[in-house]
């Protein structure tokens, strides 16, 4: 059995970068995006080989299923563009050089080659400098984090870790993803979908059928953290898919969520993350000190509303803008009483 | 139950073929019709004598009944996906193949 699994984990490795490799390389866009799909896929089971659930589960849920649907999103949009911009097809672009005749096609520049290589191996020997110089730890972490675990207030090493002895990075995290849905948000509207346009009868039947389960399954997520794989992340990642089928399938009920709601559900998590931190300190503690006694319910609630912001972040970011207001809603219904409204004010 | 065992071990063997040959379609059939055809067929049996061997030989009730869950799952995710990629492509209207 172990012989079985060793070459399966051998296998395993070299697939692993073939993919990339092959990803990177490929000019084909929708197939470099299929690739990293199946590149996220291997590498939670590679994260399983390496008895690491809760990054394998991360890993499928947000690393190949979101990021795989943000980048077929993506790349629907650029293919919009592309009829104008042609500039983007980059196998296109090298089949015409490929067609000119030999004097006009691009030269290589050789210095440029010896520069490239040149900075590589210095920054590729900064890198093993500063890899040799780093003091080795005096003892590992793993023991340290055991030894502690009676006052973290939770039985999952990972929980423990991510929501107690390293909270601050986990806090930064979500503030991170919350500054990406800003980002978005004040770039751009999100793009309508013509009301008319309803699902078939399977997709609406699947939609019907998955998303209860799955917000079931996230909450089972998030509960589950405290004592063995899963959590705010894993939760929430699960909720944004079903967030991602809603979008999908155009039900009706998405697009009549009050923006109001959408931004509080946004900034629930990083709000309720940082108040909880602050009122540690003034509990007495440092800052996301938890008290001993009460630190599994304050993860638990932490984690909670994480899950939630996490969830809403992602399915906005997949939506790809900020929600209309219901004023500007009724403003694209009747685009001529817009034009009136901005006439009077003209006026 | 090294009866059951043994059993279970023969089912994940039947299965396994049906994802080879599942691949294998994958690989060699002419258009995106059979393809799909190939791919959620092979699957959908292959995965459920790789799961009905992996119940037989499970220890605790509830992994069973996760099991089972999984299959349903897989077996409603597979074929919605299918007929929905399967009505995309009509809809771009690729022609399906034929031999002649």
């Amino acid at each position: 059995m172990t012989d079985a699994m060793g070459i399966f984990d051998i296998m395993l490795a070299l697939v692993l970068p073939w993919l990339g490799w092959r990803l990177l390389a490929s000019p084909n866009l929708f197939r470099a995006v299929v690739l990293f799909i199946s590149l996220g896929l291997l590498m939670s089971l590679a994260w399983v080989r390496l008895h690491a659930p809760d990054v394998a589960l991360a890993e499928a849920a947000i690393g190949a299923g979101l990021t795989g649907a943000l980048f077929l999103s993506a790349l629907r949009r650029l293919e919009r563009l592309r009829d104008s911009e042609r500039r983007l097809d980059y196998a296109e672009k090298r089949e015409e050089e490929q067609n000119l005749p030999p004097e006009k096609r691009r030269k290589s520049k050789p210095v440029a080659y010896v520069l490239a290589l040149f900075l590589l191996s210095v920054f590729l020997l900064l890198l093993g400098g500063a890899l040799l110089k780093t003091p080795v730890a005096p003892g590992r972490l793993g023991p340290a984090v055991a030894g502690q675990m009676g006052q973290s207030g939770v039985q999952s090493r990972v929980t423990a870790v991510l929501l107690n002895f390293r909270g601050y990075d986990t806090l930064l995290e979500v503030m991170v993803l919350f500054l990406a849905a800003l980002g978005v948000w004040s770039l751009t509207r999100v793009r309508q979908t013509p009301q008319e346009k309803v699902p078939g009868p399977v997709l609406a039947t699947l939609v019907r059928l998955l998303v209860p389960l799955m917000i079931t399954v996230a909450g089972y997520l998030v509960w589950i953290g405290s004592s063995r794989a899963g959590g705010a992340f894993q939760g929430g990642a699960v909720l944004a898919a079903a967030g991602v089928l809603l979008l999908l399938a155009n039900v009706t009920v998405v697009r009549q969520i009050p923006s109001t709601l959408l931004r509080w559900a946004l900034v629930l998590g990083p709000l309720l993350f940082l108040l909880s931190a602050v009122a540690c300190m003034s509990i007495g503690g440092n800052l996301l000190e938890y008290p001993r006694q009460s630190a599994g319910s304050w993860i638990l609630l932490i984690e909670s509303a994480t899950a939630v912001s996490i969830g809403v972040t992602l399915a906005a970011l997949y939506a790809g803008g900020r929600p209309h207001e219901p004023a500007a809603r009724e403003a694209i219904v009747d685009k001529s009483a817009d034009t009136k409204v901005k006439n009077g004010e003209g006026a | 139950m090294a009866f059951l065992h043994n059993l279970g071990t023969i089912c994940i063997l039947i299965g396994i073929p049906f994802f080879v040959s599942g691949t294998i379609g994958l690989l060699r059939f002419p258009d995106i019709y059979t393809r799909l055809h190939a791919l959620t067929k092979a699957d959908n049996v292959g995965l459920g004598f790789v799961v009905l061997g992996l119940a037989l030989q499970a220890e605790q009730w509830n992994t069973v009944a996760r099991l089972l869950l999984i299959w349903l799952l897989v077996l409603v995710a597979s074929s919605a996906s299918c007929h929905l990629v399967a009505r995309a492509a009509l809809r771009k209207k690729i022609q399906p193949w034929s031999r002649s």
